[in-house]
């Protein structure tokens, strides 16, 4: 069998670290071709080599049997090779012909010549299943439509080996459904995938063959038919590693959280949160299930005090804290874990040790009278960092050094040492690897264990499923059901979301 | 010696970089201090620099010809100048000069009175010369000019010239300085022509073209067929618009009279053709040989105000002369004549003028 | 720890690759360059005279430097440092004229009003961006223009009587000093270099050692976190231009008080301002970077004005000499960020 692409004994060096070492990936013709590895493994190091970023120090590259040298992505793309980024690179005012022409436009003496492209984009669209209006304005569609906008990019450029970074981390369950469609007919119409990822189940079901890496090593390809999801994470990992999450039943106590008639309005005017009521007591853990943009979003920052209610109120511990100043909420006993965490959780640019009092800092005994006390800053933050087990260098590394499970680690050491009643933590494990993911859950139980309130919001219907004690699905700005995860399944989940009310099961909570 | 080593440990204490200028002056510049036995003369621009098409330049014409008339060579030892970046830089570059042993240090323009009166203070040794200004210090001269002498000439012309008898006078920011102009030039006209009208405007400004284009533009529409500016750049305004009223109608008849130096380059429209009718010129490059050879031969008027007037040719009408009429030219030499010989006394003030027959 | 070396070695290399650029032209255009920069040398630190006269220079570059870093380090650009310079500096003037007090009063209230006034023009662009999310570069270089003008219309109807500059400010608001003076054998050095480096202190711990500082520089470095932080980030925009204003308020108090003893009618700016963008950018925003920085820019500025005397140097060719050594060091600061930036990104 032929490969399209082999790297063979790929080193690649930064200053002060080795990202590859000896690493090898061979790619059949017409496969999916999985690269697993934890974040921080050198994924991405890799493909920035693949695609022409980074020069190897050491090892070669061979397109269709023949080495090539590929200096910059331009090489990559004649070569055939197309990426599909994790963050579209879309411009949204644009439409998706213009954006999929950008760069390589069709121009007849410096003019545009418009209706051919989109007969074009039309056909591609037709031939692999893609679904695209070549005509709507990115800003108008899905997210898991602009993933087809990039798809179609890197075909209309000829790719023929489609490279995938992390492709499901941002789609709902449908839409991943609907991706896995589209890379099967890809490789029907005789493309080559490498799909970037560290979901097993993703891997388990579309993916040939898998090559994994740890820390920065080759560890070996095998057949996806000759292994089970057990065996891929302890290579990735190094260890074994529990999936079910362990815990007991909750034990409920009073309510720490209690939203009624919320109503909250967007920035164009929209009700984006619509009458929505919600309870989360002592002890358990809530999930908030539902597609993107069903206000999720508007509904952590309101509990935060980050976005006005229009109407309705949000008691945190029986007081009314709607409206108020985030600070004065955050004293009030509110935990955040923000979902984006190199947006809200962090100051990148700050010593990791001083985000750790990114709250605290104005209080006893990180200042007195105004003036910081570095010593107990930078106590209190070895203290976290051992107890989280954050990875870093020093405490006065900057916060950016750290890979994405560690930083988050540290947000949760911060927000969770603070013992806040109500713990708010979206998307926890988004990009996390499964060791991370493990760590973040069990924080979570232990929280709910030592008789605190949280509030989960996560995409990922397995997590929602896993963690909660009970699930309240969202849907255009209204928790539409409340359901036991126990007794419910994905696809159930799936439909609730996408606002069917159809299935109801016994032991069902009812709608509100 | 005593204060230099105090200076250079306060150096060495405040500017990290300061090691370095301790040995700079290790090598102390002694050595061509002594040898030097010619007269040496410098001097210091405002901003403008040596090519500013006035005062600077023409200050810059006149120390190199007095160089050359001396066979003193440009440079340290002869004459040479320093070009300043900004006010700030005044006392430096007055110091420098005075520094490096020049004779005679000259300070070109009004804008360096309080330096060259600073710096006169601190260096006693060094002359001091300051061309527009009064500083009462016994190491510096004051050159000043009978601007109001020159300014009549070209008033008489402008009198005997002027068809609707109207002209207009268009100044800069008002003072004692630029009233000598606007009172010598009205003088001048009404002498010769006592129905004529003066239109008088100041600006504020000497750096405002625009300005002076409008002003112009307001005279001559009320009726001046002649206008003459103190104004610096705002005058190149008044020039410009002069020009473009005879280009649109040829047939006009309209003139502009410059200032400080020969205007009539700018006021050429074709070969033929030129809106300058004259130009009061202030010689600066003779002030400048004058008190650079005073110096040189021991007779250095420290103290003093020099005058430069009609007398001593300091001001005077411009070279360039084609469009005024030899009637005219007539006038002025018998004008000239009579103020040389202090028949007439030009008014210099508004109350002289009002005195004036 | 080599990260340390590579910061003292790049500035330094920099100047070298200046120095090497400013020979080259020298020699291209028949100068001999080791006499050209011995003479740029000597009008910096030659005689004590030039060595007061370059601290003198130096002083307003470091507090304009420190005024444009604060607003850096605070995710702003101050561009409008110039015009809170010469507000500072009418300010100061003015107080010095208007009362007649003991110096111990009357200095610090010159110097207070110079503040003040920076502080108010830097509020505007602050308020603004706070408020109404006016971006703060277009705000205050209209601010720049709006001091000029309402500075030289007051110097010439308030201050004066249709003059172009005012009255000497009298010897109770003076920072200058006959015994620095007589010291640096007549310079214009002035007591205003000492409230520099105090304000390159004060800078340094407001932002590193107190709270507000924390704040300030969270903020600048990402207010969406800072905002979820409970920190207020509309007043702390605002605080950052009035204080950076401030900063440049001094500075012109260095001119008005110490410098010059008058305001004097400007035909354009002072360059001050601008200049301590360049001194703030090549320092790093760091108060010591700033006070390294700030004495290179006023060591050429002065002593650039000797070379054309001793060597024959057209001053054109010095400027073009000048420009270049500052070119090769804020151009080699731009490689350097531009390679930790790449490094960051593929170590990920």
């Amino acid at each position: 069998m032929e490969y399209v692409i082999e790297m063979l004994n790929i080193r690649k060096e930064f200053p002060g670290i080795v990202a590859n070492d000896n690493i090898t990936l061979q790619v059949k013709k017409g496969e999916i071709h999985a690269l697993l590895g934890e974040n921080g493994a050198g994924k991405s190091t890799l493909m920035n080599v693949l695609f022409g970023l980074y020069q190897p120090e050491r090892g070669e590259i061979r397109v269709n049997g023949k080495k090539v040298n590929i200096t910059d992505p331009n090489v990559a793309n004649n070569l055939g090779i197309g990426m599909v980024h994790q963050h579209f690179m879309l411009v949204d005012k644009f439409s998706v012909t213009e954006n999929i022409i950008l760069g390589s436009e069709p121009s007849k003496a410096g003019r545009i010549n418009m209706r051919d492209a989109i007969k074009q984009v039309r056909q591609l669209s037709e031939q692999y299943g893609l679904r695209v209006d070549p005509e709507a304005k990115i800003s108008d569609i899905s997210v898991g439509m602009q993933q087809r906008v990039e798809i179609l990019k890197t075909l209309y450029r000829g790719a023929d080996i489609l490279i995938f970074d992390e492709p499901t981390a941002v789609l709902t369950p449908q839409e991943i459904k609907e991706l896995i469609e589209i890379m099967k007919t890809l490789i029907k119409e005789g493309k080559s995938i490498i799909l970037i990822t560290h979901k097993l189940k993703e891997i388990m079901e579309v993916c040939d063959r898998v090559t994994v890496i740890r820390k920065g090593v080759g560890i070996g390809t095998v057949n996806v038919s000759d292994t089970n999801p057990n065996e891929l994470a302890s290579l990735m990992v190094g260890r074994d590693v529990v999936f079910k999450t362990d815990k007991t039943e909750a034990n409920p106590a009073a309510s720490v959280l209690d939203i009624k008639d919320l109503v909250i309005k967007d920035t164009r005017g929209v009700a984006a949160i619509n009458g929505l009521s919600l309870e989360v007591r002592a002890g358990e853990i809530v999930g908030i299930a539902g597609v993107d943009g069903n206000g999720q979003t508007e509904l952590i920052e309101a509990i935060a005090g980050l976005k006005k209610a229009e109407s309705g109120t949000i008691s945190l511990n029986q007081k009314e804290i709607q409206n108020l100043k985030p600070r004065r909420i955050t004293e009030s006993g509110l935990g955040h874990i923000p979902q984006d965490r190199h947006k809200h959780g962090l100051v990148l640019d700050f010593p990791i040790g001083e985000n750790m009092v990114l709250q605290t800092y104005y209080k006893k005994p990180y200042s007195k009278n105004g003036i910081l006390n570095y010593k107990n800053i930078y106590q209190k933050a070895k203290t976290l960092i051992k107890d989280y087990d954050v990875r870093t260098p020093t405490e006065y590394t900057l916060a950016r050094a750290l890979s994405g499970g560690n930083q988050q680690k540290a947000i949760i050491g911060r927000e969770v040492d603070r013992d806040p009643d109500l713990l708010i933590a979206a998307q926890p494990t988004r990009g996390l690897d499964v060791g991370a993911i493990e760590f973040v859950h069990k924080r979570l139980i232990e929280q709910r264990d030592r008789g605190k309130g949280v509030l989960l919001i996560s995409f990922e219907l397995d997590e929602v499923l896993n963690v909660s004690d009970r699930i309240a699905v969202i849907y255009e700005g209204k928790i539409v059901a409340i359901v036991d995860p126990k007794q419910t399944t994905e696809q159930e989940l799936g439909l609730l979301m996408a606002g069917s009310t159809v299935t109801r099961k016994e032991g069902e909570h009812s709608n509100v | 010696m005593k204060k230099r080593k105090f200076g250079l440990a306060l150096s060495l204490v405040l500017a990290a970089g300061t090691m370095l200028g301790a040995c700079g002056k290790s090598s102390e510049k002694s050595g061509d201090g002594g040898k030097k036995d010619s007269f040496t003369v410098g001097m210091v621009t405002d901003v403008g620099g040596v090519d500013d098409k006035s005062f600077n330049q023409s200050a810059w014409e006149g120390l190199q010809k007095f160089g050359s008339d001396n066979s003193l060579k440009k440079g340290k030892n002869g004459y040479d100048y320093l070009q300043s970046k900004s006010d700030s830089d005044y006392i430096t570059n007055l110091n420098t000069l005075s520094r490096q042993d020049f004779d005679l240090v000259y300070g070109i323009g009004f804008l360096m009175e309080d330096a060259i009166s600073k710096v006169a203070d601190q260096r006693k040794d060094t002359k001091f010369a300051i061309v527009d200004a009064v500083v009462n210090k016994p190491n510096v001269a004051s050159i000043t000019f009978k601007e109001n002498e020159g300014s009549f000439l070209v008033g008489v012309v402008a009198g005997l010239t002027t068809k609707t008898n109207k002209v207009g006078f268009i100044g800069g920011v008002q003072g004692e300085l630029i009233e000598k102009f606007e009172t010598g030039f009205k003088a001048g006209v009404k002498s010769v022509n006592p129905k004529a009208e003066v239109l008088t405007k100041y600006t504020g400004a000497f750096d405002k073209p625009d300005l002076g284009q409008a002003t112009a533009d307001t005279m001559i529409k009320s009726g001046a067929d002649i206008l003459f500016h103190a104004a610096g750049a705002t005058g190149i305004g008044m020039i410009n618009e002069v020009k473009s009223v005879k280009q649109k109608d040829p047939s006009k008849n309209v003139w502009a009279i410059g200032v400080d130096r020969d205007q009539a380059p700018d006021g050429k429209i074709d070969a033929n053709t030129n809106i300058m009718l004259t130009s009061m010129v202030k010689r600066v490059d003779i002030a400048v040989q004058d008190i650079a050879k005073k110096a040189k031969d021991g007779d250095f008027p420290g103290g003093k105000v020099v005058e430069y007037g009609l007398n001593e040719n300091g001001v005077g009408i411009a070279p360039t002369k084609d469009n005024v009429s030899p009637e005219a030219l007539k006038a002025v030499d018998e004008w000239t004549a009579k103020i040389k010989s202090g028949e007439v006394k030009v008014p210099g003030t508004p109350a002289e003028l009002k005195n004036f027959k | 720890m080599s990260k340390r070396l590579i910061n003292i070695l790049v500035p330094v290399v920099s100047v070298l690759l200046g120095l090497i650029a400013g020979t080259i032209i020298m020699l291209v255009s028949g100068y001999n360059p080791i006499e050209g920069f011995s003479a740029l040398f000597y009008g910096m630190f030659g005689e004590v005279f030039y060595t007061g006269e370059t601290i003198r220079q130096v002083t307003p570059y470091i507090l304009s430097g420190l005024a444009v870093a604060f607003a850096f380090r605070t995710g702003l650009f101050n561009i409008g440092v110039e015009g809170q310079v010469l507000v500072g500096w009418l300010a100061s003037v003015w107080v010095g004229l208007a009362f007649d007090l003991p110096k111990v009063i009357h200095l610090p209230l010159a110097i207070i009003a110079a503040a003040a006034a920076g502080a108010l023009w830097g509020f505007i662009p602050g308020f603004l961006k706070a408020r109404f999310r006016v971006h703060e570069v277009i705000v205050s270089i209209m601010m720049n223009y709006i001091a000029l003008h309402v500075t030289n219309n007051i110097i010439r109807t308030v201050l004066s009587k249709n003059s172009d500059r005012t009255p000497d400010v009298p010897k109770s608001a003076l920072l200058k000093s006959p015994f620095l003076e007589a010291h640096t054998d007549f310079s214009r050095l002035h007591w205003g270099f000492l409230i520099a480096l105090a304000g390159a202190f004060l800078m340094w711990f407001i932002l590193e050692k107190t709270v507000k500082g924390y704040e300030l520089r969270s903020v600048g470095f990402n207010h969406h976190a800072s905002e979820y932080a409970g920190m207020n980030v509309n007043r702390n925009i605002i605080l950052s231009m009035v204080i950076s204003g401030a900063f440049a308020g001094v500075a012109g108090s260095m001119e008005g008080l110490g410098t010059f003893g008058y305001a004097s009618i400007k035909g354009g700016f002072t360059g001050i301002g601008f200049d301590g963008i360049a001194v703030a950018l090549l320092g790093g925003n760091t108060s010591v970077g700033i006070i390294l920085s700030a004495i290179l820019f006023g060591g050429l500025k002065v002593g650039a004005l000797n070379m054309p005397l001793e060597t024959g140097i057209p001053t054109e060719l010095v400027d073009i000499i000048i420009a270049l050594i500052i070119f090769f060091i804020a151009s080699s600061y731009i490689i350097r960020w531009a390679i930790t930036r790449f490094n960051k990104k593929g170590v990920k």
